[in-house]
Formats: C-alpha cells, structure tokens, sequence
C-alpha cells in the first residue's frame, strides 16, 4: 500500500492532486463552461480558489468529516468543485442522475443518509422538497441557479455563491481546519460514493476509496499517454463513474482541461468548437451522430453523394488499416490523401472529432458498421469494458489491436479469470471498497481474495488473447431442446440497424424465439417524411404497414446471420411485434444508463409475449406510461403480430447423441 | 376601488406597485364599426393584466391602441402619469412597451440571434454606416447588446436554436423567439397578443412558466391576450372581459369568473 503511494508521489487524494496542479499548472486552463454564448475559463489556479471558497464555506455550514454531500445536476464546472470541495473537507461526494424521479431521489439520499446537497436548479430543488418528509437528516441544499427560487423560504437554502462569500469571508478562521482535514486524507479514504442504476433490484452505493480512483486514472493515463494539454467534453451524466474517472480522475491527475457544454441540447455544437482530443461516449451518440450524417447526405448534391459514398468505399477498404499501421499500397495511400483532404476531414471537423487522439465506446456493444465508419476516417476508436465496481477499466484495446467484436487485454494492473461457467472475474486496483450499507451483496460480488464477479459471460479468443462477452451471465439460458439462448447476441445484431433502438429476446425455456422491437423514431420520421409517409403519433408510425415490412426484412437477414452460428442457431426470431411505446427509464423499464430491464419488461408486456407464442395474429392492450413530472397516464393499442421466415436449422443432434 | 399610488400584495407575495397606464374612455371606430366602445382600465405596475372575450370582442383592437398603432377616436391613453399624446409605434415602443403578435411576425431568413437581436434596435445610437465599418462605438454597442440578448437566450432556454433559421423552427420555439426578442428591449410593459394560440398543452405549460418568471425576475409588467380560459386564470392578477367591444367585467380571475355578465358572453344566454 506505501509503495503504491509512493508511485504517485505521495499524492493520495483528490484535493492533493489539486494543490500540486495548481502551482505546476497554474496559469494552464482547468475547466471551460459555455454560458452566455461565449466559453468561460477558469485556470488551476482560479480553479483551486474556488474550490477553497467553496470548501471553506461548507466548513461554515457545519460539513462534518465522513457526511455525505448529494450533487444533483448537469456537467457544470460548479459541481466538479463541489465534489472536490466535499472531499477537501472530508466529507463524501454522492453524485445522482439529474433526471431521475423525486422517489428514485428520496432512496438514494435516505440511503446515504446525505446532511447536504448541491442542486442545480428550481427543477431539482423541487424534487427534494417534493420528498423532504422522507428525509429528516437532510439540512441544507444549495443551488446553482437562483431564477425563480427568490421566493423559497431560505432557511435551509442557499445560493452556491453565497456559500463561497461565506467562504472566503471566514477564510482566515477556517483555514487552519481545512488544512487539516485536507492533510488528513489518505488513500484509503472514501473519494466518492456512486449508485449503480442497476438491472435488476433497487441502487446499491459503491464506496470507491482514493486508491481505486487515483491508481485506475493513472493506469489509464499512462495506457495512452494522455498529457496536460489534452481536452475532454464533460458531457455524460455526472453519477456515472466513467464522468467521475475521466472528469476528475485522469483530469486532476494529467491536469488537462474539461470543457462543459452549455444545455444538453447544444452538446454537439459545443463538441464541434472544443474539438476534444480525449473522447468518450457510449454507441449510441455515435449512432445519432452517424444516421444524421446519413439523413444530411441524402440532401446533398447528387456530385456530393457521388464523391461521398466513392472515398467512403475507400476509407472502408483502407482507413482501418492506416490507422492500424499495417502495410498499404502506395496508391490507396495517396487516394485515401486526397479523400482526407476532400471529404475525411471535414467530415471530421463537423463531427466534432477532429483533433480525438483516443476515443472510447462503452457500456454496450457498438455495431461493427458504425464502428467501421469512424475508424475507417481515420478516428481513434477503440473499445472497452468497465463496471462502476472496477473504477472502469477491466479491458481495453490497445492502439493497433483494435476490434469490434472483442472488449481487449485486461487492463494494467488488473487480472481476469474465467470460471467453469463462463463468468468473468477480476481483481485490480481499482476494485470497490463495498456497497455502503449492504454487506450482504458486497460478500456476494467479492470475496475475500478481492475478485469481483462481473456477470457477464465472455472467454479469451485462441492467439490474441482478447476478452470476447458473450452476454449478461444471468440472461444466458437455455431452449426447451437445451440449445443455448443468449439474447443479447441476437439483440444487438437487431440493433444495429439504424431504424432500430431498440429490441427484447424472448425464449428462455421455450421452444423458439420471439422479439419485441423499438422503433428509432428519428431515422424511420425521416424516412417517413421522404416517402410523403403521413402520422400523427409514435404508436401509428410504428404501427406502420410499411415500416412493419422493412422491420420484417431486418429480422430475416438477422435470422439468416444467427443461422450461422452453429451454436445460437436457435436464437433465430421466429415471430415479433413492434411496440406502440418507447422503453423508457421513467417507467423503469430501463436503467437510467439506457439498459433495457429484461424483467420488468417481461412482467410488463407478459400479455404481448404470451400472445406471440400462441398465434394470435394481433393484440390489444393498454400500457401505463408516466410523464417526466412523474404524472401517470395510459396508452391503448391494438399490435400486429408478425412472422419472420427463419433458416431450417440442421441440427446434428443424432450425431451428437 | 384602489387608490392610483397605492399598490398591494398578492397571494403569492408579490408586491403591485400603482397604476403605470391608464385607459380613459376609449372609443375607436373603423368607419361605421365601433370595434372599442367607452373602454376604461388601467394597469399597475408588475401585475400581470390579462384582456379576455370572446371572437372579436375588440381585445386586439385594444392591445393595438396600447401599442400605438391604432389611434382612438375618443379617450386618453395615460401612461406613467401623463396623457400619452397621438404617437407613432416606434415611439410608443422607446417608450418602453414591447409587443409579441398573434401571427408570429419574425424574419424567417434570419437566425434566432438576430431576429432577437433587432429586439435592441432602439438601444442602438450609431448610424448604418458605423455599423458596417463596425469600428470604435459601434462595435462596443454590439457587444452590449449582444450581452442583453445572450441573457435572454439564456433565460428562455433557446441556445440550442441559437443559429437556427427562424423559418425552419416548430410553432412553438418560434412564439419563444418571438417572446424573447420584445425581451431584449428591456420593456417595462410587455404586451402578449394571444401568447397560446395554437401551442399543444405542454408548450402552453412552458408558455406560462416564462411569463411568470418574466414577471417575477423582471418585474415586468404584462398585459396579454388569450383565449383559453384555463392560462388566463392561472396567470393573471387581475382580468378585462369584453364584449363586442365593451367592457363587461374588470377584477381579480375569481370575480370575473362568478360575474354573470361574462358566463353569459362566453356560454351564451338562454332565450324563452
């Protein structure tokens, strides 16, 4: 444990990481948030004001070592502050999805028991008040923004910068505890508390002690030589622990600036102008981004489709291997040269992804096309695996090893094993300290030679020693004629079509395959649009006749792509109907992280699948559906159910038996 | 009645100060049409003063005459304690009363920051040819106004649609455009001509959140038309109901709403 402490120099902490940027880059751009139209800059040294100010102001109110301090709100420089002042004063950062409900809210901070909380707006205040009688050991909440919130009885509210006036007013009679409280933290100290979305079952907190963070951003940084002069776009939800590694972690530890957008609305234009050269994002911004490339391409000139779809078949063909460093004739070289500087490029800088160096998808598989189309660009792609538990990295793809249907090598320092049954363990630096609270799970997830259990299902490919995930390990089942059943493999495939979002496997147990489908409502409207497709609802176009038949022929090919696989041949989706709602997390039918809930929507819709499997050629129902405000309503629909055509499976079992 | 210098406090704590405009029996005709007949209201300051009726009560004409672009015939207007004499739009508007209208009229080849940005047009000293050159003045006006209107932005959450052709916009962000750009000239009364119409119940709902906040961040004054009954209820501290072009009912949403003059005008009278 010293000699890991003393591999960061004595550095064990947050706070402490903050103290040594702000002398060695001081007059270096910490963090830049876009308000008012013009980016606003703060330097380490600003920065590292603030966040004194902030902390000595939480001294003021009473922040006790050990408390837990709730940050509830989008990317904003204000909350990383937040969080490192809590630290700074020994306090824990426990940051949770702004958009989650005002119920989803009450568990976590009841749970954790959290005395503050810093909120961004009236919107979130709201919400807690909603549920304050839930929550007695709540004392104070501070916001951001004060529009609207004159009229709120201030007692146990507060302006942030109020707070930091307060701050900086006491300085000379905090200061002395503060140093001391900050002095005091070590590497086995809690650096922050996240709550995974889970599943299955209610939020557990994950305790991740400095050591997890510091020593998994340093790895990480180390892995691909990221530098102070790196950029990144803070952009995903804040309670997710990939934003706490990348936003605090490698950032505080390689000092490079994070940038926050101004509205989750302009996230892409404000992608455009900071040009980041560190990108992370899970496959489905890559996949909006793509099928609005593709929307736009079809306004073009017909000279401009020509020229594009001409140098993307080239890019196809080379890009991949250029950017792998693999030998290339001299005349690919040049024409791929020349499509950089033509289509490449620009595309590219409208993208946003200019200047990325290293970019990562994650969380969930990204379709081998779409991954395709950025690397062949001459983008940094690569993929990884990660868990909250983990502090992220499990593996990742090293440059030139790149694939898509591989996760990587075990990442530095961590080691992996595979059990009997086919679920992946690891064991690393980064490994949690426990869920707060619940020692029962935490025994059940890791055990005392501090391997985790993943419960993902995956084996290491022959040769390259690259981690292949099957599919969540609890999902893998089996078919009435006991052939396997993993869901995910055949979803995924269904999925990356880009008028897909989103599709459910049934048939665990049973005797053939059936698939609930998602519409992408984005890619068919448009498409819908350009067909003079008239309608007035998400539920009619995705009742559609038309869209009905191009959902049909996807669901074929796939059929036809699973019929190859020896061993999921019995995955093939022999009927399925496309639902008349969007999954959505506010009806929990999805993680806050955007995992579809298989049980939930199993118990759900159970009406929709018994009436796949006995059938019946439509359905009626009804579905409950609740409002973002948290109001409840329903929605009826009457579903076609369709048949797909699947490949006659040659089954060898004579010979096998 | 209230007494002109006195205000009150609201429910909800907010404080009206007194009367800022007045309406002195005012009559206004298009020819042989009496459109406005004998009209008397006033506005006080910060409250949010609703104007209702049903089809063609006179509640534009009425807005109109407020604004400066109609003049009436008979009556005084009086706005901050003098009688207003006959003036153009554009004067009634550096007075500081600005205006959205009921059929949106933006510059649709423009980018929402610069339909908002002719909402400070009033605010700007130097001539055409300073501004083209956009050197010394000129451009620090620019940079001024380019502040106000960014904060207006801001507030009404359009920074998404920043550079956004006003034309290709949805109905609803283009009646927000509409808002923010009478926002920009810093108005102390804000005239909303039908701010509703046509939106679908959650524009409506975010409608009226800006309004009031409008008016609680400001102090804004705000005197609007609407149709539905439900926002104007919600909305406003006190309420003017007409009827072919006369006044049947002046008072809180309450009183309005019990008085039998103005059940009968929107529900009709039974006749034996």
């Amino acid at each position: 444990m010293a000699q890991s402490s003393q591999a960061t120099g004595g550095l064990s902490s947050i706070p402490a990481l903050l103290q040594r940027n702000a002398e060695r880059y001081g007059s270096k751009d910490a963090y830049r948030e876009k308000e008012f139209g013009i980016w606003q800059t703060w330097t380490w040294a600003q920065a590292e004001k603030e966040i004194e100010a902030l902390a000595l102001g939480f001294l003021n109110l009473g922040v006790a070592e050990g408390d837990f301090v709730a940050i509830s709100g989008r990317n904003r420089p204000h909350f990383y502050w937040a969080m490192v002042a809590a630290q700074s004063v020994g306090a824990v950062p426990v940051p949770v999805y702004q958009d989650s409900g005002a119920e989803e809210m009450a568990y976590v901070l009841g749970h954790c028991g959290a005395r503050f909380m810093v909120a961004e707006d009236q919107e979130q205040v709201d919400k807690v008040i909603d549920v304050q009688d839930q929550l007695h050991q709540l004392e104070h909440v501070i916001y951001i923004d004060p529009r609207g919130m004159r009229k709120y009885d201030h007692h146990k509210l507060h302006q942030f910068t109020h707070i930091q006036e307060q701050g900086r007013a006491a300085r000379e009679e905090f200061l002395p505890d503060l140093k001391a409280r900050r002095e005091k933290l070590d590497y086995d100290d809690t650096c922050v508390m996240l709550y995974t979305s889970g599943t299955t079952g209610k939020p557990k907190g994950v305790v991740l002690s400095n050591r997890n963070i510091i020593e998994s951003a340093k790895n990480a940084c180390e892995f691909d030589r990221l530098n102070s002069s790196d950029e990144v776009l803070a952009y995903l939800p804040m309670a997710w622990v990939g934003d706490f590694i990348f936003s605090i972690g490698q950032a505080y530890w390689t000092g490079f600036c994070v940038n926050c957008p101004e509205s989750p609305e302009t996230m892409i234009t404000d992608l455009r102008e900071i040009g980041p050269t560190y990108y992370f994002s899970p496959p489905r911004v890559f996949e909006t981004q793509l099928t609005s490339v593709m929307i736009r391409m079809e306004d073009a000139s017909r000279f401009k489709q020509w020229l594009f779809h001409r140098f993307m078949a080239h890019a196809k063909k080379v890009g991949g291997r250029i950017l792998d460093g693999k030998p290339v004739g001299l005349m690919d070289r040049l024409t791929y040269a020349l499509g950089d500087v033509l289509i490449y490029g620009p595309l590219k800088d409208t993208l946003g992804f200019g200047r990325v160096r290293v970019g990562y998808t994650a969380g969930e598989a990204i379709g081998p096309e779409i991954f395709e189309f950025y690397r062949s660009l001459g983008i940094n792609l690569k993929q990884l695996y990660g868990q909250t538990e983990a502090s992220v990295f499990i593996t990742v793809q090293p440059d030139g090893e790149v694939r898509a249907d591989t996760v990587g090598v075990p990442a530095p320092d961590v080691e992996i094993r595979i059990d009997e049954t086919g679920e992946i363990y690891y064991r690393s630096p980064g490994v949690f300290v426990e869920y707060y609270r619940n020692p029962e799970s935490t025994a059940k997830t890791k055990d005392e030679e501090g391997w985790v259990a993943t419960g993902d299902a995956g084996f290491f490919e022959e040769g390259t020693g690259h981690l292949r995930i099957i599919d969540r390990a609890k999902d893998v089942g089996k078919m009435a004629d006991g052939s396997l059943f993993a869901p995910k493999y055949v979803e995924n495939k269904l999925k990356f079509y880009p008028d897909i979002l989103e599709a459910v496997l049934f048939g665990n147990g049973r005797d053939h395959c059936v698939a609930f489908i998602n519409i992408d409502l984005s890619a068919i409207g448009n498409w819908a649009e350009r067909n003079n497709i008239a309608y007035a609802s998400y539920q009619e176009l995705a009742g559609h006749p038309k869209v009905l038949a191009s959902i049909q022929d996807h669901v074929e090919e796939v059929n036809r792509s699973v019929a190859e696989d020896p061993m999921l041949s019995g995955c093939q989706v022999h009927r399925f109907l496309v639902l008349h709602k969007e999954l959505d997390a506010d009806d929990g039918e999805m993680t806050r992280t955007r995992k579809v809930r298989r049980a939930v929507v199993a118990e759900k819709f159970n009406d929709l699948v018994e009436a796949l499997y006995d059938g019946s050629t439509e359905v009626s129902t009804e579905t409950e559906v609740t409002y973002e405000d948290g109001r409840k309503g329903s929605i009826k629909a009457t579903l076609e159910l369709c048949d797909a055509k699947v490949v006659p499976v040659n089954t060898q079992k004579v010979a096998a038996e | 009645m209230l007494d002109d210098t006195e205000g009150y406090v609201t429910e909800d704590g907010r404080k009206i100060g007194g009367v800022v405009m007045e309406m002195k029996n005012i009559t206004l005709r298009f020819g042989g049409v009496v459109a406005i007949k004998d009209i008397s209201f006033d506005i006080r300051e910060g409250e949010i003063r609703a104007i209702i009726g049903p089809n063609g009560a006179g509640k534009s004409s009425m807005l109109n005459v407020i604004s400066g672009f109609y003049h009436p015939q008979e009556g005084e207007v009086w706005y901050k304690g003098k009688k207003r004499p006959g003036m153009r739009p554009y004067q009634v508007a550096q007075q500081g009363i600005a205006r959205t209208f009921q059929n949106i009229a933006l510059f649709e080849g423009m980018s929402v920051l610069d339909n908002v940005m002719t909402g400070r047009i009033r605010q700007m000293s130097t001539g055409m040819f300073a501004q083209a050159l956009w050197k010394g003045k000129a451009e620090q006006e620019e940079v001024e106004n380019r502040e106000t209107v960014e904060k207006v932005i801001d507030f009404l959450e359009i920074q998404h649609i920043r550079k956004t052709p006003v034309g290709r916009l949805p109905y609803g962000l283009k009646k927000r455009v509409e808002l923010a750009r009478a926002l920009a000239a810093e108005p102390s009364i804000l005239l909303l001509d039908e701010p509703m119409a046509g939106m679908n119940v959650e524009e409506k709902e975010d409608m009226s959140r800006f309004i009031l906040d409008v008016n609680d961040e400001f102090g804004t004054t705000i005197a609007l038309i609407e149709h539905d009954m439900g926002v104007v209820m919600d909305l406003s501290d006190r309420v003017v109901v007409m009827d072919y072009g006369k006044k049947i009912g002046d008072g809180s949403p309450d009183e309005v709403r019990s008085n039998q003059a103005v059940i009968d005008a929107y529900l009709g009278v039974q006749h034996d």
